[in-house]
């Protein structure tokens, strides 16, 4: 059995059983979010012991190499001694603004306190001074002066309901990452693209749309953005502008619910999808927000032919 | 005269192209058994991405390819989806798919045979018998 050593303490792990679930299990407060291996946020140091090397997945090679690993995908063979990461493995940054794109959409401003390079359309995890962990997009550009994220309030959740009530302004957070293969890679230029998100799923698209077109995208691109009822539809100035400034952009609002508004689809965003772009041989996709529609628009864009490699996706899943 | 005996023949894998051949592939047959009302539920509640890294492990054992699955490996993959109901007629049904869709890679009907027959040496791993 393997026992891990962390903060002065020993814990037993059960078989099976990841370091971080143990530690949880024992009432340390670990951050924490996707559980999976993939936001980083429970990121921790090896001190002593030997990892396995499924326990560092996606990680910078020169991270690997100075022992951090995912205690939350890390089984242990052996004891471990680990400890929480350095100052080097996170950026600190302030809460600089808040302010509503609608009645439950938050835009969060944040300036990054040491370098944190990014691509438009990857996410971070925000860790809070209390080690709540929760991942969001990224909607700004690289180059932007500040971080923003579009965060959608939950009924009881805690960080956007710190977020929305909580006074953050000027608070100290760390972020973790960026993570996520959801970005645009210049280079075929003159693919045609589509970019469907739901809710907030909309935020690594208009950081991708930006990016797209700045760098010269010469493909057509399509954006589609459905919420529940027209209120939720956010931006939707800011993008139409875009699409009129731009003509190779185009913007379609759809809602589930609500008739009769001037310029927006009524009807379920993957039928929606489906029936306007039925032949996407070729094309590239970027699919985000809701994780069951995420799932069935993936399928929907494949089976209409986009080739499966490129169709880049991230389900908003909540934490675990 | 001296007959040269050491003509080196390609294997299977490299007829069809090796790597390359798995890769033009694989889009082609996932869309055919996503699609398939025969065995199509079989990949409902799997992830596209994954499932498509296992298409690949399929189509690069069925070409003859290099891989590392045991028959016990087959076995083991395969339990949940027998216990779903998985029989020979899904079985030929996957193997119907694959011919097609080399057969729309102009792949010749003589290698299309081999990669058939090396499918159906699977058989009774996959199938639990
Ligand atoms: C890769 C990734 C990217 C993400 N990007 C964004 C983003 O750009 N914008 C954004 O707003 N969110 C995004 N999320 C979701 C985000 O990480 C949080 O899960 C979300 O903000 C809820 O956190 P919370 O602390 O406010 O609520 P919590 O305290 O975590 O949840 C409170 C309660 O609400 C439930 N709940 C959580 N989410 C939902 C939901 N969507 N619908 C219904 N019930 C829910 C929980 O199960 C819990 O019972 C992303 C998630 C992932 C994995
Ligand atoms: C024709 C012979 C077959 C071969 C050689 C074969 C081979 C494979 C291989 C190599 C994998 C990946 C295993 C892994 O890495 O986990 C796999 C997975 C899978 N196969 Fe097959 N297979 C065959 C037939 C079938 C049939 C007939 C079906 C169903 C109709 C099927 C459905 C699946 C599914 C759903 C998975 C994913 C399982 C999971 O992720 O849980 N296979 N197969």
């Amino acid at each position: 059995m393997a026992t891990i050593h962390h903060g002065g303490q020993k814990y037993e792990l059960q078989p099976g059983e990841s370091v971080l679930d143990g530690l949880l299990r024992n009432g340390v407060a670990a951050a924490h979010a996707c559980k999976s291996g993939s936001c980083g946020s429970c990121m921790m140091r090896v001190l002593e012991g030997e990892l396995p090397s499924s326990s560092q997945p996606g990680l910078k090679d020169s991270w690997k190499a100075q022992g951090y690993f995912l205690p939350c995908v890390c089984v242990p063979n052996g004891d471990l001694t680990a400890c929480e990461v350095g100052s080097d493995a996170r950026v600190p940054a302030r809460v600089t603004s808040v302010d509503y794109l609608s009645a439950d959409v938050l835009r969060v401003g944040l300036r990054c306190e040491a370098p944190f390079e990014f691509q438009a359309g990857q996410y971070l995890t925000v860790i809070s001074q209390k080690g709540l962990a929760r991942s969001y997009s990224i909607a700004s550009l690289p180059d932007e002066s500040s971080i923003e994220l579009h965060v959608r309030l939950i009924p009881n959740g805690r960080m956007s309901g710190w977020l929305s009530k909580g006074s953050p302004l000027g608070a100290q957070v760390q972020l973790q990452g960026p993570s996520g293969e959801c970005f645009y890679v210049p280079g075929r230029s003159e693919q045609a693209m589509l970019l469907v998100g739901t809710g907030t799923g909309l935020a690594p698209l208009y950081g991708i749309v930006r990016e797209a077109l700045r760098s010269g995208h010469s493909g057509d691109i399509h954006l589609v953005h459905g919420a529940l009822r027209p209120a939720g539809l956010y931006l939707r100035a800011e993008l139409a502008a875009l699409a009129a400034a731009y003509p190779k952009l185009s913007y379609t609002p759809v809602v589930l619910n609500g008739e009769g508004e001037s310029g927006v689809v009524t009807g379920s965003i993957d039928a929606v999808v489906a029936e306007k772009f039925s032949s996407l041989a070729g094309w590239r996709g970027f699919v985000c927000g809701d994780p069951g529609i995420v799932r069935s628009l993936k399928k929907k864009l494949f089976l209409a032919g986009m080739p499966m490699r490129d169709i880049y996706s991230d389900a908003f899943l909540p934490s675990a | 005269m001296h007959i040269m005996t050491s003509t080196i023949t390609p294997t299977l894998f490299e007829q069809l192209g090796g790597e390359a051949a798995v890769e033009a592939a694989v889009d082609k047959f996932y869309r055919k058994v996503l699609t398939d009302d025969r065995i199509s539920h079989f990949f409902e509640d799997v992830d596209m991405d994954r499932q498509r890294g296992k298409q690949k492990a399929f189509l690069t054992m069925a070409f003859g390819g290099p891989h590392s699955y045991s028959g016990k490996d087959m076995r083991a993959g395969h339990a949940r989806l027998v216990a779903m109901g998985l029989n020979d007629s899904h079985f030929d049904a996957v193997v119907e798919l694959l011919g097609a869709t080399l057969k729309e890679m102009g792949v010749a009907d003589d290698l299309i045979g081999q990669v058939a027959a090396i499918a159906e040496s699977t058989r009774p791993d996959v199938l639990g018998k």
